[in-house]
């Protein structure tokens, strides 16, 4: 063993020693370390995602027939407006902002956020929101029920009477919600624009922070417009405002217009993250660089700028005129154009490469199988003529899925499984990850696949019950939501064994190119002992060109 | 590149074109029967998108199952692969040819649309669309505008030149049919899958909406707008008729005395059916069965 490789063995044991002798509370406590927070953020959002399946499970259970006889309407809607509004605010959202929380920072060379006690006030929001949307099944009126759209009038509707119902608290929580995530994005964006370290210039910065940038500064644009609607339609609610009420002379499409200007870009800010998370992914179990790593980089804030001008495609069939339908069917098909090219990139990035198919790898691959498949259904929603036909149907909820647990959720895996050795110090057990997946990908497409031709043969989102001519599909969707339900405990279980008594890691256990894998696993808290200097680009895999010129003194024993 | 290498390409891309052409042809029977001069333009558009979908995903999939098949590195191997940063002709050959296809599939999109000639709110806006040339629709101009009133959660069809009302829309086959949509609470949505068409209906607009029933036969029509509780009973049928049949239908009905009509969701709301699990949440109140000189007594559960 060479000096040095001592030293770093060393650094290992302090730093774990260090962090165990705190334990776990420390989880639990109002901490400023930006890994703290992002690993908050992952195990609070997992729990809402847990709540979330749950959920899914009750729906997929009421529509394994066609009749409504396992729960009763209102309380199938409360279901389904739930698992949305959990999945979207309280799982997808929360969890991708604990990733970018944990590694931004680390990989820009800084050693926190730019505003750390804004980051856990942010952070600290989220279970007040789901607590709130919890507090919803208890009250009398029992939980919101009008989708996750809530779409004027039906949300605005009141037959308790009362002031406060589940509906006033979703709202509230939304609202809630959207605060906390503009503070995030406050703090993100600032952090990449002022916290890098030197020679970490724009163009040598890792995909997933560009991506993670582009996402956020939508979130800056798009979050205030539905914070707005949601407190616009707080005061219809309780007040009798008439915004959106069309009894008292409102306008019920100005809220779509609101509600669709954020979420839809929505869409982009959970799954630019994931795009960031493929491009890190690949190169390291290709041993090859990114391909076409600027154009791949840019690509992420032309998303982010198209984002803007795609919300009219959710009401093609609502009040809207032709030309607007023509003019927004044409923005939202540009949006392929990026993603088009992000996807040539990460196939010529895996072409002629050495592959390692281990879970972190499988998952990511899995998932771009499947969003493959969702751009080319969501290019079918886009065509105005075909989407007259489908929208509201289950195609679209197959399509959205296909992006949402096919993409995001299983890049979200990927993303765990990669960087679990980093964020805990200890390896997982590669078999359990090897059998999640298989149990994830089958499942997924078990479940979302026949969504497909129930939405073409007519079948609509939200019901309780369907004509027996949609028994079939209904029933292979149902058994493969169970599947995939049954999916997450080979997770579970490896996740909690493997942080309790997993083998200690190294530093690098992918040998993989980035600033996070320069230092010990997990991190010491502030991360570099002195601030790197960056000297060349990143994903230099097949070159032996050092990372940083100053290492010893990044990793803190000076000579 | 090794000729080798290029007739394997080719012979690849032959058989992804086969595929993908008959992929094409299979998706028209993924829909319901196509009921309308509209259902044949949209299938048409959507097995043109199937065709170009099935090359696109099998195409790039199928380079990576090659990979992850021959491109593996063996257990002992460390080393990198080729360090490929990046070919710039590549790239731009990669980008130029989704903006053309993107071009090329909003181009189609718009030609189709512009043939179904669907009416909307706010005609006045359109710039050229709705004066295209309907080649399947036996006429242009549209025989008797229909009032459609949904209400939560009921339809109710009214016929304005005989004064009947109905809970089941009866259409003549062949003629342009002009509905007038109208709300009287929340939005609902106008869709019947065997037309292919859907329209959102806005509280307080009169919105009207157009197409071309082709086939005789039955369909379902449902509201494709969620409505509040009991949004899945708010189902009814549509009956396509020779126009002979749609008279003698219409005559017929007109004799009829007014009557409240079945309601699946007045129904259940009295009845408070067997639930394994029952909250007991309240409910807006249905509003009272519609009263229709024609109504047809059935479960929204019956097939077809």
């Amino acid at each position: 063993m060479t000096d040095s490789q001592v030293k770093t063995t060393n650094i290992i044991t302090e730093s774990y020693q260090d962090l165990s002798a705190r334990n776990w509370k420390r989880y639990f406590s109002f901490s400023t370390d930006h890994k703290v927070i992002g690993i908050q953020y992952l195990v609070t959002s997992f729990i809402f995602f847990l709540i979330g399946g749950i959920f899914a499970m009750v729906i997929r259970g009421e529509l394994i027939t066609p009749e409504a006889d396992l729960v009763d309407r209102t309380f199938y809607n409360g279901m389904f407006t739930m698992h949305g509004t959990i999945m979207l605010f309280l799982w997808t959202f929360p969890s991708l902002v604990g990733l970018a929380n944990y590694l931004v920072p680390i990989m820009i060379g800084a050693k926190d956020m730019a505003f750390p006690r804004l980051n856990a006030a942010a952070f600290w929001m989220v279970p007040i929101v789901g607590t709130l949307m919890m507090a919803s099944f208890f009250v009398p009126s029992g939980s919101a029920q009008s989708g996750w759209w809530s779409y004027p009038p039906v949300s605005l509707q009141n037959p308790t009477g009362q002031l406060i119902t589940g509906q006033f608290l979703w709202i509230l929580a939304v609202a809630i919600s959207g605060v906390s995530s503009i503070m995030g994005a406050v703090n993100i964006v600032t952090t990449v624009v002022k916290m890098r370290a030197p020679g970490m210039t724009f163009f040598r910065m890792p995909i997933f922070v560009w991506a993670v940038f582009s996402a956020q500064i939508i979130q800056l644009f798009g979050l205030p417009a539905l914070t707005a609607g949601a407190v616009m339609l707080l005061f219809d609610l309780t007040v009798g405002t008439s915004f959106f009420d069309p009894s008292q002379g409102g306008n019920p499409i100005l809220f779509q217009h609101f509600f669709w200007f954020y979420s839809h870009p929505a869409v982009y800010v959970i799954i630019l993250p994931i795009f960031g998370i493929f491009s890190e992914i690949f190169p390291v179990y290709s041993r090859k660089p990114l391909f076409g790593y600027k154009i791949v980089a840019i690509s992420s804030l032309l998303i982010a700028a198209v984002s803007g001008l795609v919300w009219v495609h959710h009401m093609y069939a609502s009040g809207t005129p032709g030309w607007m339908r023509m003019l927004f069917m044409l923005s939202t098909m540009c949006v392929s154009v990026p993603t088009g090219i992000k996807v040539f990139a990460w196939v010529a990035t895996i072409w002629g490469g050495k592959l390692r198919l281990n879970t972190a790898m499988l998952f990511a691959m899995g998932a771009l199988i499947m969003f493959i498949f969702a751009g080319v259904t969501g290019i079918m929603l886009s065509a105005v003529p075909v989407d007259i036909h489908v929208n509201n149907t289950y195609f679209v909820v197959g399509h959205f899925h296909y992006v949402l647990y096919g993409t995001v959720t299983m890049g979200m895996y990927a993303a765990i499984y990669h960087w679990f050795p980093k964020m805990t110090g200890r390896m997982y057990y590669e078999s359990w990850g090897q059998v999640h997946f298989w149990l994830a990908f089958i499942g997924t497409n078990l479940n979302f696949l026949p969504m497909h031709p129930l939405g073409l043969q007519g079948m609509l989102r939200r019901v309780a019950s369907y004509d027996p001519e949609y028994t079939f599909w209904n029933v292979l969707a149902s058994l493969g939501a169970f599947l995939l339900g049954m999916s997450t405990l080979p997770f579970i279980v490896n996740m909690v064994s493997s942080w309790i008594q997993g083998p200690i890691a190294p530093s690098n256990p992918w040998r993989a190119i980035g600033l996070e894998w320069l230092i010990a696993s997990p991190p010491p808290v502030e991360n570099f002992e002195d601030t790197p200097i960056i000297v060349s680009e990143p994903y230099s895999y097949g070159k032996s060109d050092p990372l940083v010129s100053n290492l010893e003194g990044v990793l803190g024993h000076h000579e | 590149m090794k000729p080798r290498n290029i007739v394997f390409i080719v012979a690849y891309a032959i058989a992804l074109t086969g595929i993908s052409l008959w992929m094409g042809q299979l998706s028209y029977s993924w829909f319901p029967p196509q009921a309308s001069a509209e259902s044949l333009l949209i299938d048409k558009l959507f097995a043109f998108l199937v065709t170009l979908g099935t090359f696109i995903f099998l195409g790039i999939t199928g380079v990576m199952i090659y990979s992850v098949v021959f491109q593996r590195a063996t257990k002992y191997d460390f080393s990198d692969g080729p360090h490929i940063e990046g070919n710039v002709t590549l790239e731009v050959v990669w980008t130029a040819i989704p903006i053309l296809l993107v071009f090329w599939l909003a181009g189609y999109s718009y030609y189709i649309y512009d043939q179904m000639a669907i009416r909307g709110p706010m005609e006045m806006m359109h710039l050229s669309m709705g004066h295209g040339d309907t080649t399947t629709a036996v006429e242009e101009q549209p025989t008797e505008e229909i009032e459609v009133i949904s209400k939560q959660w009921a339809w109710v069809f009214r016929y304005p030149k005989s004064n009947v009302t109905s809970t089941e829309l009866h259409l003549p086959a062949n003629h342009r049919i002009k509905l007038a949509l109208t709300s009287e609470d929340v939005l609902h949505g106008l869709y019947i899958p065997a037309f292919r068409v859907k329209q959102d209906i806005v509280p307080n607009e009169t919105i009207d909406f157009e197409f071309t029933p082709i086939k005789e036969g039955t369909y379902r029509l449902r509201d494709s707008q969620f409505s509040g509780t009991y949004f899945a009973t708010m189902q009814t049928n549509v009956v396509v008729e020779s126009p002979e049949d749609y008279q003698t239908w219409l005559a017929e009905a007109k004799k009829r005395k007014p009557s409240p009509a079945y309601n699946q969701a007045a129904a259940e709301y009295s009845e408070h059916t067997q639930r394994t699990f029952k909250t007991g949440w309240p409910t807006v109140i249905p509003a009272d069965p519609p009263v229709v000189n024609y109504s047809k007594n059935e479960s929204p559960l019956s097939p077809l």
